[in-house]
This record gives structure tokens, C-alpha cells and sequence, in this order.
């Protein structure tokens, strides 16, 4: 006995390096399930606070070119007015009555109703508080949360495309995980030929991620656009990812492997858009 | 307890400008300093051993609440904590072990030698854990190597301007 507490003595340097590096090892295996990270994530108040100050410093620095995307974007939306497409993509409203086909004539106006009508997207603006790019997986802190009605596995967009889902949440932060991060995985499609697959990022280039399981009689040209599949509740159909980059054969000859350009140049986001689906909980009670 | 109190000042200095500024350099798309390797590296020479290493665990892991990550700074870092003894012997041989180097008068060559591979092991077992996919080795070591570099320029000015002032 007296031996064995002699020896737990003598080497109670390396028996404190196991048991802390044990931990360490359990936190980042745990991580793997991305969700189980409850104990590390910026988007508590202390961090969220410092990062805050930070920004309010630095955020004068890039005001010249977050001007510069919003007017693009104020641009694109007052096009959208002024050609009159709503947001079903349909001409007019009535080419969209004429498509759907359900309209009735009621005291000359018509009103239609359709299925795609019922899902609503609340949308809140927020700003990126603290950016990360440099890791294989990378997560994203704004400076709105439960306050701003933010839930767990919210779409997050940028005025260009696809930026991320939102991982966590306090009352006044959330955090999101980036699309550059090696666990975000979205279902994607061809805007033009509407084969759809799965959306991941290897972990090489902070510009390009990898859309897979295309069929290879796909037919894929450099430059095709690749929106969000709808086969996700998170977001809603059609919101740009990005652009064909270049294209392969997988191993197994059958499917294609894009490469994919991001439309969203993720070194600079700073204003960001939140998606809720309201209608998620409900749609979710079916599967149970 | 002056030296004690300008030590815990350094290392809030080092966790502060890391995560609010040298996390963010991204040079190159992604290579970033990891310079609060510093204060393990030049930690005072004559410590308790255990409590060394408790703190070095306790830095590292406020670090990755900073950055985000999943321990992966605090097991590299409790990894180098362990290693110092090792390492030092290794670079200053006997005069380290009568006690009677001192980190502003050491010399350049062991010192370069030192901070290298101290800085290396710390990046590598960072990347390892980071990234944690050995079919992406080159990965690792591409990122390993970029920042090792990076970070062993910055903390070697970091040393001029610190310790070897007082000289």
C-alpha cells in the first residue's frame, strides 16, 4: 500500500498530464457530434462582450465595402420591384394565378392560395461579431439571439448566399456553424437541371467547398449555379450557394464531384441574415 | 510575489491579443500566430512542476473558449508544459540541470533551437487534433509548417523585446 502511494507521488506530474489530456481528448472527440459542446463556445456573455468592443473598433475599417454590398443589394431588390417577380419566381400575378391554377374571381380581385404560401420565413438582420476561417471547423458569433426570437438550427444567409445553420444560443448572442466547417453537410442542387446532392467542405480552401452524389448524366457546365435543395426544412428553395468551379468522376464512376465556387466571399461577411421556418415545429411533429 | 503577479499579467496580455487580434491575421487565407505559445515556452525556470502544468491546462483552455475550439489548444499546450523539462535538458544539456541557465542570458543558437521545436510539437499535435483525418496529412503538415514559421518569427521578436532587454 505504502509503495503504491509512493509511486502515485513520484510520478504525480505524469498522472496529472494523463487525467488533463484525457479530458482535453474527450472534449474534442465529444465535439465530433457537433452538438454536444456545451461547455466551450464563445457566445457566452464574457467573450461575446470583448468580441463586441472589438468590433465596434474595427468595424469602421470595412465600412466602405459592406456600403458598397448593400447598395448592390438595394439595387437587386428595387430590380425585383420594378419587374414585378414575386418571390414564386411567376411574372405577374396573373401568370402566377394562371400556373397554380386554384384561383377564384372574387369581387374583381383574385385571391389565391397555395400550398407554398403557408411557409412563411421570419427574416432578422444581425451583425458578425467574431469571423473564423482559419480552422477546419469554424463557427461564426452575432450579436442577436433568444431575444430576437434566433432558435437552434436557424438558416443563416448573407445578401449573397448561403453562409451557415445556427448551432447555439444565449439571450442577446448566437453562434452559427460556417459552411467552412468539415461537419456542415446541406442539401444543394443545380438551379438549372435540378439534380440535387449533398454539400460538404474538405477542409482545403476557404473559397471552394464539394457538392457530391450528383448523377454523372447530370449535365454540368463551369459556371452553373447551385442553390439550396428545399429538401431541408432550414432553408427555403433556391437561395444561392455558388458556382460550378470544375468537375469529376467519384471513385465509384457512377456520381459526379463538384467543386464548387462560393458566392459569398466568407473572409469579409459582416451583416447576415437569420431565416426562421415557422412552421418547423410543426412540420417536425409528423416525424415523431 | 512581483514576479508572480507580472507573470499572470503577461499571460492575460497574451490570451487577449491572441484571440482578439492574432486569431483574425488569417495571412495567406489561413495561417495564424499561435503566439501565446510564448508564455509556456519562457515560463520562469524555477517552478513546481505540477502546478506548471495545471496552468498551462487552464491557459490552453481559455484560449479555445476564445477561438472556439474543442480543447485542441489545451491538450497542445499541456503536451509542450509536459515535454519543457525534456526539452530543455535536451538543448542546454548541463547547464540546465545545475540550475543555472537563465532565459536572458542564453545562447542564440540553443535558444533558436529550443523555441523551434517547441513551437513545432505544439502546432503539430494542434493541427493532429484539429483536423483529425490522417488521410489529410498533407494538410496538417502544411498548415503545421506555415504556422510554425509565422509563429516562431513573431515570438522571437516578442523575446527580443521582453526578456532580452534587460540585458
Amino acid at each position: 500500500m505504502q509503495r503504491i502511494i509512493y509511486f502515485l507521488i513520484r510520478n504525480k506530474n505524469f498522472i496529472l498530464f494523463l487525467s488533463l489530456l484525457s479530458i482535453c481528448l474527450s472534449i474534442n472527440l465529444n465535439y465530433n457530434e457537433y452538438n454536444k459542446s456545451k461547455l466551450l463556445n464563445s457566445s457566452n456573455s464574457f467573450f461575446s462582450t470583448m468580441y463586441n468592443i472589438k468590433l465596434t473598433i474595427s468595424k469602421y475599417f470595412n465600412l466602405e465595402y459592406q456600403n458598397q454590398l448593400l447598395t448592390e443589394e438595394n439595387r437587386r431588390l428595387r430590380f425585383l420591384i420594378y419587374n414585378s417577380i414575386d418571390s414564386l419566381g411567376y411574372k405577374s400575378q396573373a401568370e402566377k394565378i394562371l400556373r397554380l391554377g386554384i384561383a377564384k374571381p372574387n369581387n374583381e380581385k383574385f385571391e389565391y392560395k397555395s400550398d407554398l404560401d403557408k411557409i412563411r420565413y421570419e427574416v432578422t438582420s444581425a451583425s458578425v461579431i467574431k469571423n473564423s476561417y482559419s480552422y477546419s471547423n469554424n463557427f461564426i458569433t452575432i450579436d442577436a439571439g433568444k431575444k430576437d426570437s434566433i432558435e437552434v438550427d436557424n438558416g443563416v444567409i448573407s445578401s449573397k448566399g448561403v453562409v451557415g445553420i445556427i448551432d447555439k444560443t444565449s439571450p442577446n448572442y448566437s453562434r452559427f456553424i460556417s459552411i467552412l466547417n468539415t461537419n456542415f453537410l446541406l442539401n444543394a442542387k443545380l438551379k438549372k437541371s435540378g439534380y440535387f446532392g449533398v454539400l460538404s467542405w474538405d477542409g482545403n480552401d476557404i473559397y471552394k467547398v464539394q457538392l457530391k452524389d450528383i448523377p454523372k448524366q447530370a449535365n454540368v457546365l463551369i459556371g452553373d449555379t447551385i442553390v439550396t435543395g428545399g429538401n431541408s426544412l432550414i432553408f427555403p428553395k433556391g437561395i444561392p450557394i455558388g458556382y460550378v468551379d470544375s468537375y469529376k468522376l467519384d471513385n465509384s464512376q457512377n456520381y459526379l464531384e463538384l467543386e464548387i465556387q462560393l458566392a459569398t466571399d466568407m473572409t469579409s461577411i459582416e451583416k447576415i441574415y437569420v431565416l426562421k421556418n415557422n412552421n418547423l415545429s410543426e412540420i417536425n411533429s409528423l416525424d415523431e | 510575489m512581483n514576479k508572480f503577479v507580472s507573470n499572470i499579467i503577461i499571460a492575460l496580455i497574451l490570451i487577449f491579443a491572441q484571440g482578439l487580434f492574432f486569431n483574425s491575421i488569417n495571412f495567406l487565407g489561413s495561417i495564424n500566430p499561435f503566439v501565446y505559445v510564448f508564455f509556456i515556452a519562457y515560463f520562469p525556470l524555477k517552478n513546481n512542476r505540477t502546478f506548471f502544468i495545471f496552468c498551462a491546462f487552464i491557459y490552453g483552455l481559455i484560449i479555445d473558449i476564445f477561438s472556439d475550439t474543442h480543447a485542441i489548444h489545451a491538450a497542445a499546450t499541456l503536451v509542450i508544459s509536459f515535454l519543457r523539462p525534456n526539452l530543455l535538458k535536451l538543448f542546454f544539456g548541463i547547464a540546465y540541470e545545475h540550475q543555472v541557465v537563465k532565459f536572458n542570458s542564453i545562447d542564440l543558437k540553443q535558444n533558436l533551437l529550443y523555441l523551434f521545436s517547441i513551437i513545432f510539437i505544439h502546432h503539430l499535435i494542434l493541427f493532429g487534433l484539429e483536423i483529425f483525418d490522417i488521410s489529410k496529412i498533407s494538410l496538417i503538415l502544411k498548415n503545421t509548417f506555415g504556422s510554425t514559421i509565422f509563429t516562431f518569427v513573431v515570438i522571437y521578436i516578442l523575446f527580443e523585446l521582453i526578456l532580452n532587454r534587460e540585458k
